[in-house]
């Protein structure tokens, strides 16, 4: 069963999961700390993509040509950009309304989402716009006149840059005093702020760390897909957020992992059923898990609290 | 009418609660007592069906109802009362009687629609009980302003109240006492005694407050780290070397 | 505490800087295959410039800026609160009066483009007290509410297609199956909490456009179905000639000249009746038990399983009943339209009658129809505003929810009177 074909499909998934891994774990970081869902992630990650295409077109009409340069510069352009965005959303729409009735928080998040789609789309426009695929070419294998199997330079930076990311958020969270303090957050609120931590300072910080990782999956995949419009955002963020709530919302590895599965799935279904269905396939698989897994692959349970 | 036989709740590696028997006879309050963190309020989750335990049996008349949903429970007629008051806040009083008598009202939606004779017939009742309950736990005259409004003494009373409204045949109390002044909580006292006496209800009740506990108990079980510690009436409770250990630490 | 306020509120307006110079400042342009960059022209560069400045002085000024607007006194709303319950309950049962009146006289008045214009005014106003139950009321919030609309359109649409069925058969027809698709929709899902449900019922809204985009054999894909039948009325039909064998045409039945205006305002009369039907059975709904069951699990959930409501019977109550609304609606809708695809369907018109419910003031009716009506014919009026309708929406969800949390006209608990018990 291990065919040229199957294999292609594998690879292609493989690397749309690593980034929407890369989105999820905005999703999950937040919904561990405050227990929402920031539904303007989606478009934090396409403000990222937008950036570094404005960086990647100025430094091309500047005339610089050497691409790590180029790289390097939109990629740090586009963190710093997604970055504030995350902070400032965080700011204005999330920390007045924290602990008010469930459904304020979720409303002001979903009007953040429109605000910004909106935004970046009178800015710049609703059309889309073609993206410089910078990585080119790659590898192929596989018999000539048969079906080639191929991987590109671009599939394997975005599997790469996915795996560095995720080793030093772990890293970070697990031995830093930041990432201490983050998971303390994320046990109990109250009690971490009784005990001197400054609980909207590592809540802010949660976001701009999943804001940063949301614009280099913007980066990558903007490349990977050869364009962007203002509403690739929001498809992107509800993959991301299927891909933290299978992997088990609050967990990194979950994310990771639940992001591949996701990719997997969808690459299989556009090459074996049709692409129109990729959607359809990813939403069930969340609905599904949702219905008999809500805790998701590596999620703790969670006991009610009455 | 009520036992809990050898009931146990593990929750992953914590067993909260190990192996806690008691039971409670038609016309009696019964308290459960025992230091913080004793696993009070999770036998009463058990009974209110919020957790299915993980071993043992309740049994309600001759009923197993361990792992019946909450909904079903509360509707045997074992209603409960909660530790932090829960009530719907943006609702009035008055409203807030009248959700727990859904189950009187109990009609369909056309008729509700139109109006129907029959209708307004069932409405009119529960709206006389919401206003005698209202009335007997000195409310009446707040029947429309928004229960998260009311004094932290009225909210903990109107609880009761809607528990009542429900006409149940076993009250639970989850520390209905807490947070009262001496004043409210000798009103609460002739309540929960006027609930048994007056309106046959059998009562559990979780306490901190011993004074409350010792006057108006018929029996208590005290809970130590979840397992049972002792049972008996206040006087044999007063002076059981194990209970005052527990609560006194070992000197 | 003055230097860090500085200190933040400078940095407060760099970030205002690094999130809108970018994408303000600099404009991607599309040249053939590749993409160039233009400046932006120099007024978009001041505003953002000026933009920073205020948000840097605003911060810098913070707690001055905030005591004094707290020191100004609020707006005196007109109250009725000294009125006796009795007489203010008349009182608005005479305005509603009034104001029907008024709307069934209005369209014989007006303009055909305004008559129409107000037929969708209507239709928005039965989303949006549809929506309000499920989520002012029951406290669901339903991201996927167009897929029931898009049902009931569609039902007409399809019946009419393949079996010739008529307004009066589908208007029914189209809302029960929009309150089946709730019910099959809401039995799984609704056991999940609050944020999960949202995002499954936006899910849910994407697989049924999906689908509707891609069953061409049946739904004619992204191209719809068009040919819609109008509604009749009592047997008459409203266009020039008449297209079924037996029935006669509204003009000719009473002599008057064929005028297609008939046809809007017989469309517009039908919405508002529709409209006012579902006011004023949700209004009722809201004073049985079933509708307080709705508010008691929206404010505690826990409380009121203990007292024996069923969260998944409440919650089905509410998404049923909305659905319901919604596939009234729809119907409407594709007779309005005559031609219905895919696209009236997306995301953003459920974040639209969202925005509605949001503004309005979640469980106030009154608040949700006169954001409805507002939020359909502003962008009308202010045709150079509307594409930032959007926007606007969006930023007045977060506005509203940080300031204002129960909307413009907050919902008003009903006064019960209770007699003394002896």
């Amino acid at each position: 069963m291990l065919d040229a074909y199957f294999l292609q499909q594998l690879i292609n998934g493989l690397t749309i999961g690593s980034a929407y891994a890369l989105i999820a774990i905005g999703y999950t970081m937040v919904y561990g700390i405050i227990g929402m869902i920031n539904f303007a992630h989606g478009e934090i990650y396409m403000i990222g993509a937008y950036t570094a295409l404005i960086a990647i077109t100025g430094l091309a009409a500047l005339g610089v040509a050497f691409l790590p340069i180029v790289l390097l510069v939109a990629l740090i352009c586009a963190v710093i950009v997604s970055s504030s965005a995350g902070w400032a959303v965080e700011r204005i729409a999330y920390r007045p309304v924290r602990g008010r009735h469930r459904l304020i928080p979720l409303i002001s998040a979903i009007g953040m989402s429109i605000f910004l789609q909106n935004y970046v789309h009178l800015a710049q426009g609703s059309r889309n716009m073609g993206f410089p695929l910078l990585i080119e070419g790659g590898f192929r294998f596989g018999a000539e006149g048969d079906f080639q199997t191929s991987i590109s330079y671009i599939q394997i930076t975005i599997f790469i840059t996915t795996l560095i990311c995720m080793a030093g958020l772990s890293w970070f969270i697990a031995k830093s005093r930041t990432g201490r303090a983050c998971r303390a957050v994320s046990q109990d609120l109250g009690m971490s702020s009784l005990l001197g931590i400054d609980t909207n300072r590592i809540i802010a910080a949660t976001f701009v760390i999943g804001a940063a990782l949301a614009a280099v999956a913007g980066l990558l995949l903007g490349m990977y897909y050869g364009s962007i419009d203002p509403l690739f955002g929001f498809i992107a963020g509800l993959k991301a957020f299927t891909a933290a709530v299978l992997g088990g919302i609050g967990s990194i590895p979950g994310a990771m992992l639940g992001g591949l599965i996701l990719g997997v799935s969808e690459s299989m279904t556009s090459g074996y059923l049709s692409g129109e269905y990729k959607d359809v396939v990813s939403f069930g698989l969340l609905i599904l898990i949702l219905l008999f897994k809500p805790t998701g692959l590596l999620g703790k349970p969670e006991v009610e609290k009455i | 009418m009520l036992e809990v036989r050898e009931l146990s709740m593990r929750f992953g590696g914590l067993l909260a609660v190990d192996q806690v028997s008691l039971d409670v006879q038609e016309h009696e309050i019964v308290s459960i007592i025992g230091p913080n963190g004793a696993g009070k309020t999770t036998v009463f989750n058990c009974m209110s069906g919020f957790y299915k335990p993980t071993g043992g049996k309740i049994l309600f008349g001759d009923k197993e109802i361990q792992g019946t949903p909450d909904y079903k429970i509360s509707r045997l007629g074992l209603v409960r009362t909660f530790q932090h008051v829960r009530l719907f806040n943006r609702m009035t009083v008055v409203e807030n009687l009248l959700v727990a008598q859904h189950r009187h009202l109990n009609t369909n939606l056309l008729a509700g629609l139109f109006k129907t004779p029959g209708y307004r017939k069932k409405e009119q009742k529960s709206l006389d009980r919401a206003a005698y309950w209202l009335k007997r736990v000195g409310l009446l005259d707040l029947a429309n302003r928004d229960a998260g409004n009311l004094a932290y003494g009225q909210q903990r009373r109107l609880e009761i109240a809607r528990c009542m409204v429900t006409e149940p045949k076993l009250l639970m109390l989850d520390e209905p006492a807490a947070g009262l002044n001496p004043a409210e909580t000798r009103e609460l006292n002739q309540l929960i005694i006027s609930l048994k006496e007056d309106y046959n209800v059998s009562v559990v009740l979780i306490e901190h407050d011993m004074s409350l506990v010792m006057e108006i108990s018929d029996r208590i079980n005290v809970i130590n780290q979840g397992r049972p510690l002792a049972k008996g009436t206040p006087d044999e409770i007063r002076h059981n070397d194990d209970v005052i250990k527990a609560y006194l630490g070992e000197a | 505490m003055a230097t860090s306020n500085l200190k933040h509120a400078l940095f407060c307006a760099i970030i205002t800087l690094v999130v809108s110079y970018p994408i303000l400042g600099f404009n991607l342009v599309s040249q053939g295959t590749s993409v160039g960059l233009e400046g932006a022209n120099p007024t978009t560069v001041t505003a953002v410039f000026l933009a920073a400045l205020a948000v840097f002085l605003f911060q810098l000024f913070r707690d001055q800026i905030m005591s004094g607007l707290g020191r100004v006194p609020k707006p005196a709303l007109p109250t009725t609160r000294n009125m006796s319950d009795a007489t203010r309950v008349r009182m608005q049962n005479l305005i509603i009066l009034f104001v029907v009146i008024g709307a069934a006289i209005w369209p014989f008045l007006a303009s055909r483009g305004s008559v129409d214009l107000a037929t969708l005014v209507l239709i928005y106003v039965m989303l949006a007290l549809g929506l309000n139950v499920v989520v002012g009321l029951a406290g669901l919030l339903d991201l996927g509410y167009v897929a029931f609309y898009a049902v009931g359109a569609y039902t007409f649409a399809l019946l009419s297609q393949y079996f010739g069925i008529s307004f009066w058969v589908a208007l029914p027809t189209g809302a029960l199956l929009a309150a089946l698709f709730g019910l099959a929709l809401g039995f799984p899902v609704l056991r999940l909490r609050g944020d999960y449900l949202a995002i499954v019922t936006l899910g849910f809204g994407e697989i049924i456009r999906i689908l509707l985009n891609n069953w061409t054999s049946l739904t004619g894909g992204p191209n719809g179905i068009g040919g819609i039948p109008d509604p009749t009325l009592f047997g008459m039909e409203f266009g020039r000639r008449v297209k079924e064998e037996g029935n006669i045409s509204f003009h000719d039945f009473f002599g008057i000249a064929y005028d297609s205006t008939h046809k809007i305002i017989f469309l517009y009369l039908i919405a508002l009746v529709l409209a006012v039907m579902t006011f004023f059975a949700i209004r009722r709904l809201m004073q049985m038990p079933v509708g307080r069951s709705w508010e008691a699990l929206r404010e505690d959930e826990i409380a009121a399983r203990s007292l024996g409501l069923s969260r998944t019977g409440v919650k089905l109550s509410a998404f049923t009943i909305g659905a319901f609304f919604a596939g009234f609606a729809g119907t409407v809708f594709a007779s309005k339209q005559g031609f219905i695809s895919p696209e009236s369907f997306v995301f953003l018109e459920s974040a639209i009658i969202l925005a509605i419910v949001v503004l309005g003031g979640m469980g106030s009716q009154f608040g949700v129809i006169l954001a409805a009506i507002a939020v359909t014919i502003l962008p009308e009026l202010a045709r150079e505003f509307s594409e930032y309708r959007m926007l606007i929406f969006g930023a007045a969800m977060v506005l509203m929810m940080v300031w204002r949390p129960q909307g413009l006209l907050p919902m008003r608990r009903i006064h019960i009177h209770l007699d003394k018990p002896e």
